[in-house]
């Protein structure tokens, strides 16, 4: 048994990459687009403010699951083919982008009327008020819930699995499939999983330290 | 000393600026005249309209009719009688000709005490690092503060934090300074440390109106108080005239009564 995944190690290894290769892709789309969009939610026109609005209620009222079948099954019939890859990318990032328009909106809110008040008083412009005063503070308000946010991203990419791309939950189906060695693949799975988060969390607490507006 | 050949003879010159939030009228036809070194006080009960005059002498409220100009500019909108805003980034140049320190401080909480000082030197006056940091540095020194010029806002009490918001506002080297209930978010004990370095200013010639509940203050630094009531300016005169207990102005006299009841 333990030579048959020891034999199996180096196509894990592939599927792994792949899980990884779509975490970051997911997480960098949507950090710009969520970002973008977020900024056109709080301070955007009118016309740019419901367009967001009514995307990421939209979105984030519809299961992963179905947001990803429907890209890669439903919009063929408008036209658009898109390889399973990047129909899983899209349907992903997707998500993620409500999810990161949420965050930066309530990171946002959250900073007192007074210091875009005050950064106003010493002349600042708009743009200078967000990039000097208000985005540094949201920030911080930011990275605790994206960094969650990230982890379930990684938790999440296993859904490609089901559109037939060979990631890591996919590679350990198919051991299993030609081992019947369930149980201990699963376990090794599941460590690998969260081995990424757990280091991914330990991350974020020390950036969350660094950010801290009260020295230690 | 700038051009005294201005052709207004008022700084800050403020003409029947109304203003309405919905069916209330929170200014109604206010008028007031600064002169360049002068210190004005603003009194009256709250919602008397103190606050939103002042907020609209830096524009961070609109008003809906009326004129106010600073050193003969007209602040918010492009002429005296349009309701066409200025530019955003015009209104931040006229900002930064005016220095506001606030009654809940509103420093920077992720900038230290020089820091504060330091983002408008660096952003509007476009000074270098090195010459904004002495600048603070400076300013720090005014306020008594040049220990703390690397403490973050958190690390100082609130008398320490509105004393680096004075410095955060004068550094910028405004024509006028507005000064809003400074002291009314500090512990009793604080009060002092703050008055005493706006003192110090007024001794320099800074041009200031302040709203302010410090009767007593207001009575030894203005050299006018302005009453204001329900939206508008009650009575104008020197200190001694306008806190007198005999006062003919029924308004003016029931205010100072109630103030003196509840201070004693």
């Amino acid at each position: 048994m333990a030579s048959q995944i020891l034999y199996a190690l180096p196509f894990l290894a592939k599927g792994f990459a792949l899980t990884l290769w779509v975490s970051l892709l997911v997480v960098t789309l949507s950090l710009v687009a969520g970002v973008l969009l977020g900024v056109g939610l709080v301070y955007g026109p009118a016309p740019l403010r419901w367009a967001v609005r009514i995307f990421s209620d939209t979105i984030r009222g519809i299961p992963i699951l179905v947001l990803m079948f429907f890209v890669y099954y439903g919009l063929p019939a408008v036209g658009l083919h898109l390889p399973s890859f990047w129909a899983a990318v899209l349907a992903l990032t997707l998500f993620k982008t409500a999810q990161v328009i949420e965050y930066l909106r309530g990171a946002v809110a959250s900073i007192p009327k007074g210091q875009s008040e005050a950064a106003m008083a010493i002349g600042l412009t708009f743009r200078q008020r967000l990039t000097s005063v208000i985005f540094p503070q949201a920030f911080r308000r930011f990275l605790p819930p994206w960094i969650n946010g990230v982890t379930d991203a990684v938790k999440g990419s296993a859904l490609v699995s089901l559109l037939g791309i060979t990631d890591l939950m996919q590679a350990i189906n198919q051991v299993i499939g030609r081992t019947y060695e369930a149980m201990p693949l699963y376990i090794l799975g599941a460590l690998i999983y969260f081995a990424v988060n757990y280091a991914l969390s330990l991350a974020s607490r020390r950036l969350e330290r660094r950010f801290a507006f009260i020295r230690e | 000393m700038s051009d005294a050949t201005n052709a207004s003879p008022a700084l800050l010159d403020v003409r029947d600026v109304s203003k309405a939030f919905g069916a209330v009228e929170v200014l109604r036809s206010v008028s007031l005249q600064v002169k360049r070194g002068e210190v004005v006080t603003v009194i009256g009960p709250s919602g008397s309209g103190k606050t939103t005059l002042l907020r609209c002498v830096n524009f961070l409220e609109s008003y809906d009719s009326g004129s106010i100009r600073i050193d003969g500019k007209e602040v918010g909108y492009r002429e005296a009688g349009t309701r066409q805003r200025r530019s955003e980034r015009d209104l931040a140049a006229m900002r930064a000709e005016t220095g506001m320190v606030f009654q809940s401080f509103n420093l920077f909480p992720h900038l230290t005490a020089a820091g504060n000082i330091m983002l408008g030197l660096t952003k509007v006056r476009g000074k270098s690092q090195t010459e904004a940091r002495q600048i603070a540095e400076h300013w720090l020194g005014r306020v008594g503060l040049a220990h703390k010029a690397d403490s973050l806002p958190a690390e100082l009490s609130g008398g320490q934090q509105q004393r680096v918001g004075i410095a955060r506002a004068v550094a910028m080297e405004p024509k006028i300074l507005l000064l809003d209930e400074i002291t009314s978010a500090l512990d009793p004990e604080l009060v002092g440390e703050v008055l005493a370095v706006v003192r110090s200013l007024a001794e320099d010639g800074m041009t200031m109106l302040m709203v302010t509940h410090e009767m007593a203050f207001a009575r030894d630094a203005s050299s006018r108080i302005v009453f204001m009531a329900d939206g508008g300016v009650s009575a104008v005169g020197p200190p001694k005239e306008i806190l007198a207990a005999e006062t003919s102005n029924e308004r003016l006299r029931t205010f100072l009564a109630r103030f003196r009841a509840s201070h004693f």
